[in-house]
């Protein structure tokens, strides 16, 4: 049995964001070079929301719209929302190393598609039904299936996790 | 049903054939990380109980986006670097070597027909040499270090067709500018892209790394040239996909009338002729990166500033892609006649174009750039705009002080 790290439900408050939200506006450049990962929430969506960082909750929600992390492949940007509180990213779908990165990391991510959820909103995400639902709306959202690596990777809370366990990859029962 | 050269080139690394959807565990041919990627890789390596790096042959490390270090943070994790791959018997490439991409291809550790991993966004550049590369974060490459292989899932491909010859003064940067333009910065997301047909056919090797290098601002997995008039100093055996071969999508284009083109802030697709930004005044050109600072770029600007000077109102910077190519720029005076233009040579390497330092621009300041991005902040300074341009437009416009077509100095 594998230790589950995820919660299997989550209810909080969304910060809603736009399309095509690059690494660069998610951790500038300029802060990436560094160990000391807890800095990183000092600056996190600076350059699209410079209340974000303040306004942010442990347990806080992000959702995006399309093409969410485009740009450089720094693990940087999933670390900084990570460390700033948030538990979740959803978006419409994901630019794909970020995607990658976020599992890696731990840090879920759901694609679900076209949405017209409104910012503020108050969301309730159930991890194992891969559902959505907007509460004001009461509109529900199916998010796409990840493959069962990816599932394994998140549920042992990261790549590292998953390779110290396992020493290598295993695509078993894909 | 044929296969495409993505399915080919894994079909071969796995032993089996396969088809777009599947996943796969696949070993790789090589590996690298830069001073953004490789700390964190390091530290991921370590926690994931690696102690040798899968082959000391295949991992490289290379020091260019803070280069040299701009204060004892990152000297520290230059140093962690050193310290690395010394212990790993694995070759870093130092300040100045040059930009991993370039480095990469100038020291073969990438030949047509691999599946090369690098932690860094641009590593599709190598689909310019007929190969398979992929970007990924620093803790999949940690992964890869350790056990020498990557999880994929084989991507569908995309083909793009460039019908057709460039005219003259019209640059691979201004085809790949156009193709973001049309294809969109998620145009590609998950999936590979096989550049096909007679405008590609006689491109150099440094002109398909520029196509192969904006794969990435189109959400691609790998962006492979067809390898048709392929030059290399080896011999190689070309991968080509099959007449059958089947695409998910298929653009064709006739690129023999394309213009010089721009994209303007702050996307890479917002593309348009340069005729439409004419005028525009600049504060600050950049010649440089993965996508263009290699010898035909660096000559091409020379060309254009022989004999002239820059604008006064404008500073223009130079970072040649790697130490060979500013060795090679020295040599036959491109760089001499740039500097006596009035630009200002850096060192070899990624700063400017990702804001990490050298070069940031002020606020309300216009940048022309050679790069591959316009983010917002990208190059440092979210209160600049960054317009992207091929070399001959970068240099044109330094010149005259604002966006102009550089044909007129070119034909």
């Amino acid at each position: 049995m594998s230790e589950v790290q995820m919660p299997s439900s989550l209810k909080g408050k969304a910060h809603v964001y736009g399309d095509h939200i690059d690494t660069d506006r998610i951790i500038p450049g300029k802060y990436t070079k560094t160990l000391d990962l807890s800095t990183l929430a000092n600056h996190v969506l600076e350059d699209l929301d410079p209340s974000f960082k303040d306004k942010v909750q442990q347990g806080d929600i992000l959702i995006a719209g399309t093409n969410f992390g485009c740009g450089s492949s720094r693990e940087q940007a999933p670390l900084a929302l990570k460390q700033s509180g948030v538990a979740l990213v959803i978006a419409e779908d994901f630019a794909r190393i970020f995607f990658r990165n976020a599992i890696n990391i731990g840090l879920p991510v759901l694609e679900i598609g076209k949405h017209s959820i409104p910012k503020n909103a108050e969301v309730e995400v159930d991890m194992k039904a891969g559902t959505v639902t907007d509460v004001t709306s009461g509109k529900t959202y199916a998010a796409t299936k990840l493959p069962k690596i990816m599932m394994d990777i998140l549920n042992e809370g990261g790549l590292v996790k998953y390779l110290k366990k396992h020493g290598n990859y295993s695509l078993e029962n894909e | 049903m044929g296969y495409t050269i993505a399915e080919k080139i894994i079909a071969k690394h796995v032993g089996h054939p396969v088809r777009a959807g599947e996943l796969v565990v696949t070993s790789v041919d090589g590996v690298m990380a830069t001073d953004t990627t490789a700390p964190l890789a390091i530290k991921a390596f370590k926690e994931m109980g690696g102690q040798k790096v899968f082959d000391p042959e295949k991992f490289a490390l290379i020091i260019d986006h803070a280069a040299p270090s701009p204060n004892e943070r990152i000297a520290n994790l230059h140093k962690l670097m050193r310290d690395f791959a010394r212990e790993q018997n694995s070759r870093l490439f130092e300040i100045g070597e040059g930009i991993c991409h370039q480095v990469m291809v100038e020291e073969a550790y990438v030949k047509p027909g691999d599946i090369f991993i690098g932690a860094d966004s641009h590593t599709p550049t190598y689909g310019a040499l007929n190969a398979f590369a992929c970007g990924v974060g620093s803790t999949d490459l940690a992964a890869t270090m350790m056990t020498g292989k990557i999880w994929l899932k084989v991507p569908q491909t995309i083909r793009v067709i460039c019908n057709g010859k460039l005219q003259e003064g019209v640059t691979a940067k201004d085809l790949i500018l156009f193709l973001v333009g049309k294809i969109t910065v998620s145009g590609a997301t998950y999936k590979a892209i096989e550049f096909t047909g007679e405008a590609f056919e006689g491109l150099s090797l440094s002109s398909r790394m520029t196509i192969a290098n904006m794969s990435s601002e189109m959400g691609a997995k790998a962006g492979i040239v067809n390898p048709t008039g392929l030059e290399l100093d080896y011999p190689f055996e070309p991968i080509m996909a099959d007449a059958d071969a089947e695409y998910i999508k298929t653009y064709e284009f006739d690129v023999s009338g394309l213009e010089p083109q721009v994209s303007a802030p702050e996307s890479p697709d917002n593309v348009h002729n340069i005729s439409g930004y004419e005028g525009t005044k600049i504060d600050y050109a950049f010649i440089g990166t993965c996508c263009n600072g290699r010898l035909e770029d660096i000559d091409i600007a020379a060309k254009i500033l022989k004999g002239r000077k820059i604008h006064p109102n404008v500073r223009m910077v130079i970072a040649p892609a790697s130490k060979s190519v500013l060795l090679d720029a020295m040599k036959n005076g491109s760089m001499e006649t740039l500097i006596n233009a009035g630009a200002s040579l850096i060192t070899s390497g990624c700063g400017p174009c990702v804001g990490t330092h050298q070069g940031v621009p002020a606020d309300g300041e216009v940048v022309i750039s050679a790069a591959n991005r316009n983010f917002r902040g990208r190059m440092g300074n979210p209160n600049s705009n960054i317009y992207l341009g091929a070399p001959s437009s970068v240099a044109a416009a330094a010149l005259e002080g604002k966006i102009v077509n550089p044909k007129k100095y070119l034909v």
